[in-house]
């Protein structure tokens, strides 16, 4: 009963990858594909690898009126990589705060952080708009990733992660003399690595896949990210270079598919080394 | 080697006062152990010392020196908690160094102190383990060498050993008490369990609802409680106490039933019919043939002795503790020896000392 239970099981999880694997592969075959046939509907499953150098070309030379893809995708890299590590810096230090200190107005704090992620960018962003203008961050590296570093989440996340620790843990810290910044640094951080890793993982690809507000705020083509990339490429009144679009779309792909496999492993390791 | 003194220590939280001054005097290199129910304060007086807690007021010196408002890293105390508060990131030996890192000793100092204390608790081959991958009695151990090689003037014991099994707590008692003798640190140890009590300690602080009932020795505590709680707290199974009243002239007590109990130590004083609770240790009462009749309700044998729940002829409940295996059957006659009877004030449960 146990094996007939395995292979039903296997059989949904094969169906369920190809489900999700069937639209990348499908991409992936149009970027080698005459552009023409795509407009005439006319898509194939079978790659032609004759034609893989369409990826090398938009890689080094761009598409119509966007840099070459190897410049986004480092637009986008930074972007996301500043939004992951400054959210995750911002979060830990306020989360480390509202649970270990005791202050005045701290349940204040905390709530007024908290009432915060009523209030995302879409809502915000005119108003974030004229503060970028008055910092004159329009149209800079910074101002892409600025604005989307604070996060309620993630401050929620880090104190639910404090919370669980055992008072006798940072009751032996204090006895052995370790400051606060200590008992963070030695302490606090190594044993939240887990959530650390996992946090970032899932705001990296948050950061990597911003679209409106790299929109507003970057009008030159030098800060274009590869999802901005991507929709220019897609003209509206001249032709489009389907192979071209696609094959952005799969090499856009690659980068946080990386950061998920790479940390996947790491938090996976911290998660069954984490104590019983 | 130090001394530690506490003088009229209170500490409220909010409105709640949950020490009610405490005072306290330990020699150097004396374990005094504190002891009583959950709730009683126990912990909340060695937090105090440790100063992981703020007193209300009192004063707590350390070897002459006022520690009473002092950071805990400045006081020069070590503790072992009672879960261990191991850092799990951390290997045996960086555990161990960890506080001495901080405190800025030179590498070969850490390193020798480290491999000293590992070498006195047998964790050398487990420094370079993780906490996960001990058992629960080398966690502790852990725990302990962290105390160790701070060498500090006062050692403070959180009900170290009240989450392992019970034969490991027997010979991590014995290994407790033989480091501190070999140590010579001044400790205070707090547990619920009246055996570790009184094995581990030269004195023991029976404390009760945040006051302290009584000061002494383990066997002094033992054979002369200060009131009905000590009483009833220290000794397995408990002591049994009985309502009586005082006979005119302070020579006896009289049960409820009428048995008359003499004192063997001397008159008490009173008026006749003053409300008395007189206890006596179930290991104390003597079978004997042709004294009071006991109906037993319930055997309990424990191996090398037994105990007998019974009731006397008033329904007095009565346990008795008797050697070996119990083969007498549902009733026997008892005697209860005037020699070990204790005399309580039945109001003030105090204990009521002979006239002299």
């Amino acid at each position: 009963m146990r094996r007939s239970q395995n292979w039903l099981a296997h059989t949904v999880l094969i169906l369920g990858a190809l489900l999700f694997a069937l639209p990348i592969w499908l991409a992936f075959c149009a970027a080698t594909l005459d552009p023409a046939a795509i407009d005439r509907g006319e898509l194939s499953l079978i790659p032609r690898l004759d034609h893989l150098g369409s990826f090398w070309d938009v890689l080094v030379h761009g598409g119509p009126g966007v840099p070459p893809v190897w410049r986004m995708l480092l637009v986008s890299f930074g972007m996301a990589l500043a939004i992951a590590v400054g959210k995750i810096a911002i979060s830990l230090l306020s989360a480390f705060a509202v649970v270990f200190f005791r202050f005045p107005l701290r349940r204040t704090a905390f709530w007024t952080i908290f009432v915060t992620l009523m209030l995302p960018v879409e809502v915000r962003i005119i108003p974030t708009y004229a503060v970028m203008g008055d910092l004159h961050m329009i149209d800079t590296f910074p101002g892409l990733a600025v604005p989307l570093i604070a996060s309620a989440t993630a401050t929620l996340l880090f104190r639910q992660t404090f919370a669980a620790i055992p008072d006798e843990l940072v009751e032996a810290a204090r006895m052995d003399g370790a400051g606060p910044l200590r008992f963070l640094k030695d302490i606090l951080i190594p044993v939240s690595a887990a959530n650390l890793a996992a946090l970032f993982v899932i705001l990296f690809v948050y950061g990597w896949n911003q679209y409106l507000w790299p929109l507003v705020v970057a009008t030159s083509p030098s800060l274009d990210t590869i999802v901005i990339g991507i929709v220019k490429m897609i003209g509206i009144d001249t032709s489009t270079e389907w192979n071209k679009v696609m094959a952005t779309a799969v090499i856009a792909l690659i980068p946080p598919v990386v950061v998920v496999l790479s940390m996947q492993r790491w938090f996976v390791r911290g998660l069954t080394e984490g104590e019983k | 080697m130090a001394t530690l003194v506490i003088e009229k220590l209170r500490k409220s939280f909010g409105p709640i006062e949950v020490l009610h001054g405490i005072d306290l005097s330990l020699q150097s290199g004396e374990m005094l152990v504190i002891v009583g129910a959950s709730g009683c304060g126990k912990s909340t007086l060695l937090r105090l010392v440790a100063g992981l807690e703020e007193p209300t007021s009192g004063r707590i010196v350390l070897d002459g020196r006022d520690i009473t408002t002092l950071d805990p890293s400045a006081r020069d105390i070590a503790m072992v908690f009672q879960n261990y508060a191991l850092y799990p990131h951390m290997s045996v030996f960086d555990n161990m160094a960890y506080g001495l890192r901080i405190r800025g000793l030179p590498k070969p100092e850490i390193q020798r102190r480290v491999h000293e204390a590992a070498a006195l608790l047998g964790l050398e081959a487990l420094l370079a383990r993780k906490p996960r991958q001990l058992s629960g009695g080398q966690r502790q151990r852990v725990a302990m060498g962290r105390a160790i090689v701070r060498e500090p003037k006062l050692f403070l014991f959180d009900e170290p050993l009240s989450n392992l099994d019970a034969k490991l707590r027997v010979s991590m008692r014995a290994e407790i008490r033989r480091l501190q003798r070999r140590l010579g640190v001044t400790s205070l140890y707090v547990t619920h369990d009246q055996v570790e009590a009184m094995t581990l300690g030269d004195r023991l602080l029976v404390l009760h609802l945040g006051l302290p009932v009584q000061l002494a020795t383990p066997m002094e505590v033992f054979d002369r409680p200060a009131n009905t709680y000590v009483a009833g707290f220290i000794g397995t199974p408990a002591m049994n106490l009985l309502d009586a009243t005082l006979t005119a002239g302070g020579t006896a007590a009289r049960l409820e039933g009428g048995m008359l109990l003499p004192f063997a130590d001397g008159r008490r004083e009173g008026a006749d019919g003053r409300k008395l609770t007189v206890g006596i240790r179930p290991e104390h009462v003597r079978l004997e043939p042709g004294g009071v009749p006991l109906a037993i309700d319930l055997v309990e044998p424990l191996g090398s002795e037994t105990v007998l729940l019974g009731r006397m002829p008033d329904e007095t409940m009565l346990s008795v503790k008797v050697h070996g295996v119990w083969t007498g059957g549902e009733r026997t006659e008892i005697a209860i020896p005037p020699a070990s009877l204790h005399v309580f004030d039945a109001q003030s449960g105090l204990r009521l000392d002979p006239l002299r």
